[in-house]
């Protein structure tokens, strides 16, 4: 069998919505890929460790609590600490437009706002993916 | 180097446990470099069905070792899907408090086609881990039924987790995964129907031929930390009696003799599909001019004249 991409999808920030985060996962699954869950309520340390110890090859974040311009360049930031920014990191969920600019700047590489076809998150990362 | 310093060094042990998972170039050596290192985890094997509370009873117990100044791994086993070759691996989500601990090492695995609870690289990243310095291991299987007993192979004490709810006596007289644990843990023992699985269980193992280890049956619930210390204590005294029984010598045997025949097999198979008659002797199978065993046999003597890895 082919290596399967390793992914984390994790929700960070204190809103409750993780049916995106579900969807998602769902769709990497089906797509072949190792999805490591971690749910709800995840602090940005958090979100790094697991990444660490999973060795992922991609962190995908959901986030809908509108602290995403705060969290994501902190994960960025410790995923560099650890010497792992080689990970793909990528962000979904409730984004205004205003602030996917800022996001790719601090690192993020690719921001999928509702509406955006599971497909087209998975094509990103099977490009993406460093191997 | 010291256990504690290798234990630090979390991107180097997780990169060696994908190493061995995938069979990426240089895992050969990785083992083998460590091996020698192994042997000080005490490795607890967290069974049971679906939804029975594998995780948190894992979280819950990790805690208490984590509290008593200990090192401890964790590799969590979920199911790949047959079809798409995918899987959720949910299991750190019961775990998550302790993630970012610096004596817990948490690692999620898929079974990515292994059948009997585990996948085929956990033996592996049991090894990894315990040279790293884990004093403590917990491998959590899937979800089980009622014949994924692979776990007895790689644990020092397996630790079955059942819950209420699930069935009668009938079901906990059945031969196979009931037969494996050495301590039984009845866990959401608020729910109803909690004392009548325990006093079925306890029925059941009277039934069982007369042995010198009684597997003991705690009361818990992992969710609200009951019954924990009971239930360390029931894990102890099995460690215990298996170290006074040399036991454990045994079961160390056993892996060891396991880790031996899986590597054989698998060298043995490359080097029988290499052989240029493996085609061959195939297809006369399936024309039926010659027999497996015969073709076997063939396939054998050329393994006895080559003597090259």
């Amino acid at each position: 069998m082919q290596r399967p991409i390793r992914v984390l999808v994790a929700k960070p920030g204190l809103d409750g919505h993780d049916r995106g985060a579900k969807v998602i996962a769902r769709a990497f699954r089906d797509a072949g890929m190792e999805v490591i869950y971690t749910g709800l309520r995840q602090t940005p340390e958090q979100i790094v460790a697991a990444a660490i110890q999973e060795d992922v090859e991609v962190v995908a974040v959901s986030i809908l609590s509108g602290a995403h311009s705060t969290l994501l360049p902190r994960i960025k930031e410790l995923l560099k600490e650890e010497n792992a920014d080689d990970m793909l990191f990528v962000a979904g969920g409730v984004i205004p437009d205003d602030d996917i600019a800022f996001l790719k700047e601090k690192g993020v590489a690719a921001v999928f706002t509702p509406g955006t076809p599971t497909t087209l998150a998975v094509e990103f990362i099977r490009e993406h993916v460093k191997r | 180097m010291d256990r504690g310093k290798r234990w630090r060094e979390r991107r180097r042990i997780a990169k060696m446990i994908t190493a061995v998972e995938n069979a990426l170039p240089g895992h050969e050596q990785i083992l083998q470099e460590i091996y020698k290192k192994t042997g000080n985890a005490y490795v607890i094997g967290i069974t049971g069905p679906p939804g029975a509370g594998k995780s948190s009873l894992t979280d819950a117990l990790a805690r208490g070792y984590i509290e008593k100044g200990l090192r401890v791994g964790v590799i969590a086993i979920d199911p790949t899907s047959p079809f798409s070759g995918g899987s959720i691996l949910g299991d750190r989500i019961r775990m998550n408090e302790l993630s970012t601990h610096p004596q817990m090492f948490i690692r999620s695995m898929g079974t990515r086609g292994q059948l009997g609870g585990l996948s085929a690289a956990t033996h592996s990243a049991v090894m990894i881990l315990d040279a790293c310095g884990a004093d403590v291991l917990f491998i959590e299987t899937v979800g089980v039924g009622q014949s994924e007993i692979e776990i007895v192979k790689l644990a020092d004490t397996v630790l079955m987790v059942m819950v209420p709810g699930l069935g009668d006596d009938i079901q906990a007289m059945k031969a196979g995964i009931m037969e494996i644990g050495d301590v039984f843990a009845v866990n959401k023992k608020d729910l109803p129907g909690a004392d009548k699985t325990k006093i079925e269980l306890e029925a059941m193992l009277s039934f069982l031929p007369p042995r010198e280890w009684r597997p003991p049956v705690c009361m818990v619930s992992a969710m609200y930390k009951e019954g924990l210390e009971e239930l360390e204590v029931a894990i102890s005294e099995h460690r215990k009696f298996q170290a006074d029984h040399g036991r454990l010598e045994q079961r160390r045997m056993r892996n060891a003799q396991e880790a031996l025949l899986a590597i054989l097999r698998d060298k043995m198979v490359l080097r029988v599909k290499s052989d240029d008659r493996y085609e061959e002797l195939l297809q006369r199978m399936m024309e039926k001019t010659i027999d497996p065993y015969e073709a076997a046999r063939q396939l054998m003597e050329g393994l006895d004249s080559c003597s090259e890895d």
